[in-house]
């Protein structure tokens, strides 16, 4: 049979809170509590525990034949356990199933990969003891922070034991491919790469609610119809979703629950699909060529690339800033510094400094707490600066009072008042 | 003395604490000034917002004169100003809340509704989409300010009350003072805006004397404006000797801050603030920048800052209150004011005043009469660089050129300015 495969991203950063440059050096404090708390709460109540409920009578329903798969930030889990213990408990049910994979990722969901072998796998080996702690699994299958990816992650994701990896099926790597096949890396032909469907993905994930859409109302019959109808050849689709989709960005009053709680029904008793979780999916499937990602890819915005994070002159900045800080917090042993060096790395901070407006703004907006891209860019600079004064004074480091050249100080001479003299 | 005081009837538009530049700062010092010496201010702003020390200073809210304009001559007069419009969206000065959002003004006339015989305008102000709105209802307040009270000048500062002024004059019939802060030259550089600039000039052609704020000023009225020079008269600003508290700065971290305090706009220069910034970085890499204020280059900078690399030394706080400014000046070991233009620039005075050394543009009016500052060209970013630098790297000069600095603007007394400005006005009766 071919495979339908459901993954759903879960994650909440540790948004900061306003920190003018008065709060430099004297406030420790970076997040907002509060904020954050509140997010939470309205997420949780909106999604994670309604559709955590959802997903379990529907895996009982049909006895083991519906799965899904998780990935949850370390940093989101943390805050589970900080506001939202109903909503742990109930992840904790899910996995109690058996139908539930758990994936690892970086526990602060950041943009490490790209910059830092040695901070990524530290905070893939925090997150997958996270959710060893509470679920009870040792993730097999890894996904990378907003599904980001090329070749060199790949092999370094290899290098650390995974088989499995899941991405984005972009048209600009896929070319003339379907992403309805399971891949390979392109140099480690044992390391299976399963790609999003994002057409199928984004009519759940973008379109569902939207009322231009030709197919809205869109009904799971339909749905399961257009998943059917794949060609006679292809082998699996991957569904790849946030899971704040389900209530939160698709709100109750869609029917995305109605949606969901009837799609498992039309998949499993009307078409040539079953569900599987993404490691059982690399059991089952034989890649069917290697694939080569030269350069980045991920699941963000239209352009599916970093620009998302980086590469405005902004993000660069604060960037470059937060990782010129990194062999000197390795020497740091204080836990607090670590604590929050990994909250300070969490993607979600330079999101919010994005300044494409002109296409996808509309949607790093809707996900912002900041008035504009730099705002957010200036409260997080006067954080890092008063997280690297502290850094420093841990490491009892002296400001640099380097010699300067004559030349300078001959000029100098030449603009002091009459009568001032060295 | 004469014995009989002098009653001055002033139309500025902001008075501390709610300013948004030196304008206010120096209106303030001004009316302290000429109480000391004896005369009597009556002082209109468009609002009053409620801190001001109305103890000390006689201040008129416009927005609570009733005006009656059931007489015929008012009408004629209201006129005048009413066609008053101003396209533009160079705004004179700029509110820092206000500057990100602000649209274009509107364009609107002054109309008042005949079927009643009183009226009192509401005003917000600031610098708003409604200010030239304001500046027409203004005048109106001031017509009939002037009918109110027993006068024997009219002074006011800077255009936006120059119709005021004017229709106060016509009025009462009295000898106006037009005071000179900053020419549209100053504020926009060649880009100026005629009404803007034509507002200007007929207020200093309709003036019987015109007072600037220094020599570099009061060349670009009679270059530019062509103003009869025998009427423009120079009076530098002073500095209220306020003791400021000092921020602790033990409690922020341990390094050396270089500040930039004002608007961030073409006018101050800020972005060879940024440049030499950089340079100073390049060879003391843990100095502290601030730039502390906000403008219409402020996200452009900010980018610039980024682009150099400078974001984790560089820090813009935006508009800062007036506390938090004595807290910065407690912080700083190096203040620069690399304005393009400055008819006057009092924030160098505020400095040296808590015993900061300042570094400040040639192209200034208070480096006229400054000795104990650092005068460099705007433009000469390795100048600057290097005199920061300089003043980082010798803390003893340093010490002994803010203490001078210190002595010498405690000498700038208000009263003495003020005094000059009493002169003046003697001539003109």
């Amino acid at each position: 049979m071919k495979k339908l495969c459901f993954y759903f991203q879960v994650h909440q950063p540790f948004r900061l809170k306003e920190y003018g440059f008065f709060n430099i050096g004297k406030d420790d404090s970076y997040f907002d509590e509060k904020l954050n708390r509140e997010i939470m709460r309205k997420v949780a109540d909106k999604c994670y525990l309604p559709m955590n409920q959802l997903l379990l009578e529907q895996i009982e329903a049909h006895n083991g034949n519906f799965k899904v798969s998780f990935s949850i930030s370390g940093v989101c889990i943390e805050q589970f356990e900080l506001y939202a213990q109903d909503v742990l408990d109930s992840f904790k049910r899910l996995a109690a199933t058996g139908c539930v994979e758990f994936i690892a990722e970086t526990y602060g969901h950041s943009l490490s990969a790209l910059v830092s072998p040695e901070e990524f796998k530290a905070q893939v080996a925090k997150q997958t003891a996270k959710v060893k702690e509470h679920f009870g699994q040792t993730p097999t299958t890894f996904r990378n922070t907003e599904l980001i990816y090329n070749n060199q992650i790949g092999s370094l994701v290899h290098e650390m034991g995974y088989r499995t990896m899941i991405t984005e099926g972009a048209d600009h790597v896929m070319d003339w491919r379907s992403p309805n096949f399971m891949y390979a890396h392109c140099q480690h032909p044992d390391m299976n790469l399963l790609l999003k469907n994002y057409k199928l993905s984004d009519d759940i994930a973008f379109r569902f609610s939207e009322r231009s859409w030709e197919s809205w109302p869109l009904h799971a019959e339909t749905f399961g119809k257009w998943v059917n109808d794949t060609a006679w050849n292809q082998e699996i689709i991957n569904l790849f979703m946030d899971y704040e989709t389900f209530g939160e960005h698709q709100w109750e009053e869609s029917g995305i629950f109605e949606f969901m709680r009837e799609l498992p029904n039309q998949i499993i008793n009307h078409s040539q699909f079953e569900f599987v979780t993404p490691s059982e999916a690399s059991k089952q499937l034989s890649p069917v060529s290697g694939i080569d990602i030269h350069n980045t890819i991920s699941w963000a915005d239209a352009e599916r690339d970093l620009t998302a994070w980086l590469g405005n002159p902004i993000q660069d900045d604060a960037f470059e800033s937060l990782y010129k800080l990194e062999e000197l917090v390795k020497k740091v042993t204080d836990p607090k510094i670590k604590d929050d060096w990994i909250k300070l790395q969490t993607s979600d901070h330079f999101y919010y400094m994005c300044t494409k407006f002109w296409s996808d703004g509309d949607v790093h907006k809707y996900f912002s707490h900041y008035e504009s891209p730099y705002d957010g860019f200036l409260n997080y600079m006067n954080v890092l600066v008063d997280f690297e004064e502290r850094v420093r004074q841990n490491l009892g480091i002296k400001n640099a009072d380097n010699d300067v050249h004559p030349g300078i100080i001959e000029n100098f001479k030449r603009y002091l008042p009459e009568g001032v003299e060295i | 003395m004469a014995s009989k005081q002098l009653k001055v009837l002033m139309f500025g538009w902001e008075f501390p604490p709610e300013i948004s530049g030196g304008l206010g700062t120096a209106c303030y010092g001004l009316t302290s000034g000429l109480i000391e010496n004896n005369v009597d201010v009556l002082f209109v702003v468009p609002k009053l917002f409620g801190k001001e020390d109305t103890e000390k200073f006689k201040l008129i809210d416009a927005g609570t004169v009733e005006v009656n304009f059931q007489n015929d001559t008012f009408t004629e007069n209201l006129k005048k100003v009413s066609y008053l419009q101003i396209h533009s969206h160079i705004v004179p000065y700029v509110s820092p809340e206000e500057f990100m959002q602000r649209q274009e003004f509107d364009v609107e006339t002054l109309k008042v509704d005949s079927t009643f015989s009183t009226a009192k305008f509401s005003f917000d102000g600031k610098y708003g989409k409604n200010l030239i709105t304001e500046v027409s209802k203004y005048a109106a307040v001031a017509m009939q300010v002037a009918k109110d009270n027993e006068i024997d000048i009219i002074h006011a500062h800077d255009w936006l009350t120059f119709p005021a002024a004017i229709m106060a004059k016509e009025v009462s019939g009295k000898p106006l003072v037009v005071h000179i802060h900053a020419t549209e030259f100053d504020r926009s550089g060649d880009n100026v805006n005629q009404e803007v600039y034509d507002m200007e000039k007929r207020g200093c052609e309709v003036a019987d004397k015109v007072i600037c704020v220094s020599r570099l000023t009061r060349r670009i009225l009679i270059n530019r404006y062509g103003i009869d020079p025998s009427k423009v008269v120079v009076v530098h600003n002073a500095v209220v000797p306020k003791p400021v508290q000092y921020y602790p700065k033990e409690n922020l971290i341990d390094k050396k801050i270089v500040t930039f305090l004002g608007r961030v706009t073409f006018q101050k220069g800020p972005d060879y603030f940024v440049e030499a910034a950089r340079k100073v970085l390049d060879v003391l890499p843990d100095t502290h920048f601030v730039m502390a204020g906000n403008g219409d280059m402020f996200i452009k900078l900010v980018e610039r800052a980024a682009e150099l690399k400078i974001s984790n030394r560089f820090h813009f706080t935006g508009f800062l209150k007036f506390e938090e400014t004595n807290n910065l000046f407690g912080m700083t070991d190096v203040y620069v004011m690399p304005s393009v233009s400055e008819p006057f620039g009092i924030t160098p005075l505020e400095a040296m005043r808590t015993g900061v050394p300042v570094i400040i543009s040639k192209q200034s009016g208070v480096a006229e009469i400054l000795n104990n500052a650092i005068k460099v060209d705007f433009w000469d970013v390795n100048s600057v660089a290097d005199t920061i630098i300089g003043l980082l790297k010798h803390e003893e000069l340093s010490k002994q050129l803010a203490a001078d600095g210190t002595d010498e603007v405690h000498e700038m007394k208000w009263e003495y300015a003020a005094l000059k400005v009493k002169e003046v006005y003697e001539d003109t009766i």
